[in-house]
C-alpha cells in the first residue's frame, strides 16, 4: 500500500471510503465534505505540490451522478495520487481547491463549463470554453452530439450538426473495418475487397 | 457567364494605344492583384502559408500581398475550423472589407464542417459569408489553393460592373 495512502487514512479516519491499488496507481474515494482538509493535508504534510489535473464523470442514471476526480503529483519524490468524491445530481457543488492549488482554477471553470459543477467558494466561475450565456452543458450524457440550438446576441449562436447519412458518420453494423468505413450513403455501399487496400 | 478577352494588343498596328472594354480592363486589374485576407484558423493555414513560400509561391498570380488589416484586402480565404465562438469574428472581420470583395472557403472545414459534426463547429462558413470558390481537400494542398484562386479568377474575369452600373443609370434617367 502506498505509504502517503496510508498516513492520509491514519489522520483522517472515516473520511476514506474507498481505497484502490491497480498497476500501483492508488486511488482514494472520500467523503465531499472532508475534500479540503484532504487536500491541504496531501500539500502540506504529504508533498503534493502538483495539481496535475482535474476531471469530471457523469454517472447518468445512477446516483449519486456527478463524480470528481483530481490527479495529484509529488515533484520532490515523483509519486501520484488520485483523489475522487461524488456528488449528488441535484446538487452539483463542490468544494474549489483554487486556493490550496492554484492551477486549480481554470480547471474547476472547465468543469463548470462542460459538466455544470460548480465549485463553492471559486474566485471567478465563468465560462471558459463557450461563451457567457450559453445555456447548455455539452459534456453531460443528456447533451446530444449533435448539439442544441441556442442564440446570444451578437456574441455567438449554435445550430444542430447534421449527423445521419454525412461522410463522417459510421453506420451501426457488425461488419468489417471496410464495411464500416464513413461515407456518404447516396453512393452505393462498395462490396468488401478480397484483400484489405493497404495490402500488396 | 461570357468571358470577355481581357486585352486585345497588336503592337505592329496600335503601338503605345491599347483598345478594349473598361470592365475588362478592370477586371483583368482586379484579378490579379488580389489582396488576400488570410483568416487562418486551423491546419489549413499552414498549407496557405506553403502556397504564399518560395515552392509554391502565390505571387505568380499576384495574390501575395496577404493584408492582416481587412481594410486593406480583397478576397478573404478562410482557411480552417470555424467554431460558433469564432464565428461572428470572422464576419465583422467580413463587414469590414470594402467592396469589391470575394471569398474562399478553403478545406472542408471552412466549406462544410468537414469532420466536425459537433455542437461547437459551423457547419459552413457560407451559412454568414457569401463564398465564391469552394476548395476541397483535408488540407488542401498549396496546388488546390492556387486553382481555386485562378477559379477566382476566371469569375472576376467575368464580371460587368461598370456596364451594370452604367444600365442603371440609364434606367434612372429614362
Amino acid at each position: 500500500m502506498d505509504a502517503a495512502a496510508a498516513k492520509l487514512e491514519e489522520r483522517f479516519p472515516g473520511s476514506v471510503l474507498e481505497k484502490k491499488e491497480f498497476r500501483g496507481e492508488t486511488s482514494l474515494s472520500l467523503k465531499p465534505e472532508s475534500v479540503r482538509d484532504v487536500a491541504l493535508y496531501c500539500r502540506d504534510a504529504l508533498g503534493f505540490d502538483y495539481f496535475l489535473d482535474l476531471a469530471t464523470i457523469d454517472h447518468f442514471d445512477t446516483e449519486p451522478r456527478w463524480e470528481v476526480v483530481y490527479e495529484l503529483y509529488s515533484m520532490a519524490e515523483g509519486r501520484h495520487l488520485r483523489l475522487k468524491y461524488s456528488l449528488p445530481e441535484n446538487d452539483a457543488e463542490a468544494p474549489t481547491v483554487s486556493d490550496i492549488w492554484p492551477t486549480a482554477d481554470w480547471h474547476e471553470r472547465e468543469a463548470f463549463d462542460m459538466m455544470g459543477i460548480r465549485f463553492k467558494n471559486h474566485p471567478d466561475l465563468r465560462r471558459i470554453l463557450m461563451w457567457d450565456g450559453y445555456p447548455h452543458f455539452p459534456l453531460r450524457k443528456d447533451f446530444p452530439l449533435e448539439g442544441l440550438p441556442s442564440d446570444v446576441p451578437d456574441v455567438a449562436f449554435t445550430g444542430i450538426a447534421p449527423l445521419q447519412g454525412g461522410p463522417f458518420v459510421t453506420a451501426p453494423t457488425d461488419g468489417t473495418t471496410q464495411v464500416r468505413e464513413p461515407r456518404a450513403h447516396h453512393t452505393p455501399p462498395l462490396p468488401p475487397k478480397e484483400k484489405f487496400i493497404a495490402e500488396p | 457567364m461570357s468571358v470577355t478577352t481581357p486585352v486585345g494588343y497588336d503592337s505592329k498596328v496600335e503601338g503605345n494605344v491599347i483598345f478594349t472594354k473598361l470592365d475588362a480592363a478592370i477586371n483583368w486589374m482586379r484579378g490579379n492583384s488580389l489582396w488576400p485576407m488570410p483568416m487562418g484558423l486551423a491546419c489549413c493555414a499552414i498549407e496557405l502559408m506553403a502556397a504564399s513560400s518560395a515552392r509554391f509561391d502565390i505571387s505568380r498570380f499576384g495574390a501575395e500581398v496577404m493584408r492582416f488589416s481587412p481594410r486593406q484586402s480583397d478576397v478573404m480565404i478562410v482557411a480552417g475550423t470555424v467554431t460558433y465562438k469564432m464565428a461572428y469574428a470572422v464576419k465583422r472581420i467580413w463587414d469590414q472589407m470594402p467592396e469589391p470583395k470575394w471569398c474562399i472557403a478553403m478545406g472542408a472545414c471552412a466549406s462544410s464542417g468537414g469532420m466536425y459534426r459537433s455542437y461547437a463547429v459551423l457547419q459552413g462558413i457560407d451559412q454568414l459569408l457569401p463564398v465564391d470558390v469552394y476548395i476541397s481537400g483535408c488540407p488542401p494542398r498549396p496546388e488546390a489553393l492556387l486553382d481555386g484562386l485562378m477559379k477566382l479568377q476566371k469569375k472576376i474575369m467575368g464580371e460587368h460592373a461598370i456596364a451594370d452600373q452604367r444600365r442603371k443609370y440609364v434606367e434612372a434617367a429614362a
